[in-house]
């Protein structure tokens, strides 16, 4: 037994964690087909890692979605499976090249697969008739993030109205939709990076390795590190060098860009992190940088 | 190839040890809200420089003279282009001591729901007024929101004090303003601090543009105000969320009740009821995850087990025999109405209070609160879009509910319009029977 809180004082990071876990009760409670997006990077494992705790000893009661790229590291889908394993977890795997086939996401050569994911998003929950999709989404990524509910209302397009949102009001969630209609969770709304780190770290929690400071051939392109690979080659002018890097978000390897860093532990990312100078996505998500309203218009659409 | 991470060095708790404070921004619209809280980020260094270059540029396109701190908060298009707020906008910051969620929230009253929504969470608020204006109806309006809403903290901002001459009279003029409308409102903590967000004046570093005044800055309030002792630790409230029921060979067995604590410590051997039934028994373990602990207090997620085996179900509470409230259908509540279409008697709606769900029906609208006066007017009948009355409801299932003066969780309750789903109204309770 141990007994830690004498003052009755929970820390800051007790208290995102409780208030996680209530959510995630709520909705598994109050929705009929709950599934948990799952991408493989840090925020959805720490999701799923507050996902086995609020429903510890069972297993979870809803499935993983993952969208299937066809562009995840290696390292990701590795980590998933292992994951997926130990929780005894449903997967549903929706991929971005099925949906392609079937017609459902038009392939024109310029949108990139973060954007095609939409379509195959939509098109796995429509499908599976999932009423609440959870998302690892943190209000401190982006300035539309910032400004988005705990339960964020989804039309039959899956589209999101930043000018009506639904009111939320101390921890009532309102679960209530239409037929056709869905709701994304986003139990980690409240966390920012250095919380998601710090969590990791004291959990001890498992994450694909790439978040690690390894080396690695890169390129650099409008300010951004591009790992070498099959798609990613050098261009005119372009050199590949050989870096000290990691990741700080894990999306599709075309756009993803990687950090230099030394940090080949948690306690040192989080040192890292502490005095960073760029946001995640500001360094290192191609994405997000072509307008300011770029989230906006891609949640809009029913991006996660 | 996965890795786990290795290192636990002391250092790196600091963060998950600190204290946390949640605080809303309110005042009329142009108070300057959405500016101070720029200022408060970057003034506490919590802006990243790809953030500060897109508003710099922005501001800079937009030909302004200097740079628009509110742009970092204003994240919506269409607020960027009205310069206005349109809805809450979280954000985040730490000091060595303290993590804080501000809320930020709009200023007009179209968008009063918003404010309420950034608002319910908080610890405090944050009223800014513009010191050539002096109080509005807005910040009166907001003042007895935040009242209603029992924040417990308030701060009164009073900011553009550049274009006032960082004049004296102008800021005892509001106080007293102020502290006399405040009498007739329940604000246990006041502070009131002259600023500009605009130029940081007195935000987080002292101006020397006031030396008439020797209050804390804004950021040293933030940082000491004391919080902790805001939770009710005495009276036991534990409403049931979820039953966990493994039905594995391992946990074959395993019957635990998972929920949020609402008020009081709950530690093995004490005596419960459970409500609505009626039925007594004993924990007989408290759990968090894989963990037993020794007690559970607000706001822990945990899994209560009971020695026997009562029927327990979502939407149950859990108190002590001595101390439990009366399970009630007919409420006594303060509603604030957040849609077009007016609230009238004999309405009905869905009601969520806790983890349970109802219907309700509206057996009278006893007054709507003027909120530059404070007068309560019988003859209202209805209450539109924004305003806030006392109400009394009827509802079908008998709530588990305490005075929202006693506990902030199982005092209030939303109301849902059964139609369309939207919430349309918050309610806080002033009794039940
Ligand atoms: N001179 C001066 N101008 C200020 C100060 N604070 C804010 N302003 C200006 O006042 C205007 C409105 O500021 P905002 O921060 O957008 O106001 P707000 O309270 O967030 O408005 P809403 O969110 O729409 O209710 C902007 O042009 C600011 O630059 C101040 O201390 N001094
Ligand atoms: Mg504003």
């Amino acid at each position: 037994m141990t007994n830690t809180h004498v003052d009755y004082q929970l820390s800051q990071l007790d208290q995102l964690e409780a208030e996680s876990i209530h959510i995630f009760r709520e909705v598994a409670a109050e929705f009929e087909k709950p599934v948990l997006m799952f991408s493989g990077g840090k925020d959805s494992i720490v999701m799923l890692r507050l996902a086995e705790k609020a429903f510890f000893p069972a297993k979870l009661p809803f499935p993983l979605l993952q969208v299937d790229t066809g562009l995840d590291f290696d390292e990701v889908l590795s980590t998933r499976d292992s994951w997926v394993e130990r929780l005894g977890a449903r997967l549903v795997v929706a991929s971005v090249e099925d949906a392609i086939k079937a017609g459902h996401v038009v392939d024109d050569g310029k949108t990139s697969r973060n954007r095609q994911q939409i379509g195959a998003l939509l098109n796995a929950i429509e499908e599976n008739g999932f009423t609440a999709a959870f998302g690892g989404g943190r209000r401190d990524e982006e300035k539309a993030r910032a400004k988005e509910r705990v339960y964020s209302h989804r039309d039959d397009f899956g589209q999101w109205d930043p000018k009506m949102q639904r009111p939320e009001l101390w921890s009532l969630y309102n679960g209530r939709i239409h037929a056709g209609e869905h709701m994304r969770i986003f139990p980690l709304s409240n966390w920012t990076e250095l919380d998601i780190w710090h969590y990791i770290h004291r959990e001890q929690i498992e994450i694909p390795s790439i978040y690690f400071a390894h080396e690695r051939e890169v390129v650099e392109r409008d300010g951004m590190l591009l790992s070498i690979g099959p798609e990613i080659q050098p261009k005119g002018g372009e050199t590949v060098e050989k870096k000290m890097v990691r990741f700080r978000t894990v999306g599709d390897r075309t756009q993803t860009g990687c950090v230099e860093s030394v940090a080949t532990d948690t306690a040192a990312i989080i040192d890292e992190i502490a005095i960073a100078r760029v946001t995640e996505r500001g360094a290192t998500r191609g994405d997000d940088r072509f307008s300011e309203a770029a989230m906006e218009d891609r949640k809009k659409e029913g991006y996660f | 190839m996965a890795s786990t991470p290795q290192t636990t060095d002391a250092h790196t708790t600091a963060q998950g040890e600190m204290d946390l404070l949640r605080f809303a921004t309110a005042g009329s619209v142009d108070d300057g809200k959405s500016t101070l809280i720029g200022r408060l980020l970057l003034d506490s260094k919590s802006i990243f420089e790809d953030q500060l270059e897109a508003v710099e540029s922005t501001s800079q396109s937009k030909g302004y003279d200097y740079t628009d701190l509110a742009l970092l908060t204003d994240g919506l298009r269409s607020e960027r282009e009205q310069g206005i707020t349109i809805d809450v906008a979280y954000r985040y910051f730490a000091t060595p001591t303290r993590k804080f969620i501000i809320a930020d929230t709009p200023g007009h009253i179209q968008y009063t729901r918003n404010m309420v929504t950034g608002a319910s969470t908080a610890d405090l608020g944050l009223v800014l007024v513009d010191a050539r204006q002096g109080l509005t109806e807005q910040s009166r309006r907001h003042a007895v929101l935040l009242s209603l809403l029992r924040v417990p903290h308030l701060v009164l901002a009073i900011n553009k004090m550049d274009l006032v001459d960082w004049s004296q009279e102008v800021y005892e003029k509001i106080h007293r303003e102020f502290t006399t409308f405040a009498t007739k409102l329940n604000i246990p903590d006041l502070e009131v601090i002259p600023i500009s967000a605009l130029q940081g004046d007195n935000v987080v570093n002292r101006s020397e543009n006031t030396p008439w005044y020797s209050g804390p800055t804004l950021m040293h309030h933030l940082e000491h105000v004391h919080v902790a002792s805001d939770r009710d630790l005495v009276d036991t409230r534990f409403p049931v969320q979820y039953v966990i029921r493994p039905k594995s060979d391992q946990y074959h067995d395993f019957r635990g009740y998972a929920g949020q604590v609402a008020g009081g410590v709950l530690k093995k051997g004490d005596e419960v009821v459970v409500l609505p039934s009626g039925m007594t028994s004993t924990i007989s373990k408290v759990e968090l995850f894989d963990t037993e602990i020794a007690e559970a207090f607000p706001p822990m997620s945990v899994t209560i087990h009971l020695e026997d085996d009562v029927d327990v179900s979502r939407g149950d509470m859990i108190a002590r025999p001595k101390n439990a409230p009366k399970p009630s259908q007919d409420i006594d509540a303060m509603i604030c109405w957040m849609t077009t279409e007016p609230l009238k008697p004999r309405q009905k709606l869905a009601i969520k209070h806790t983890t349970r769900m109802g219907r309700a029906m509206v057996k009278d609208i006893q007054y709507r609160l003027d909120v530059n006066s404070l007068h309560r007017d019988q003859e209202a009948g209805e209450l539109a879009l924004n305003e806030i009355g006392r109400v009394q409801l009827r509802t079908t299932v008998p709530l588990l509910c305490d005075p929202y003066s006693k506990n902030r969780t199982t005092g209030s309750f939303i109301l849902i319009d059964e139609a369309t789903g939207v919430t349309v109204g918050a309610g806080m309770i002033n009794s039940a029977s």
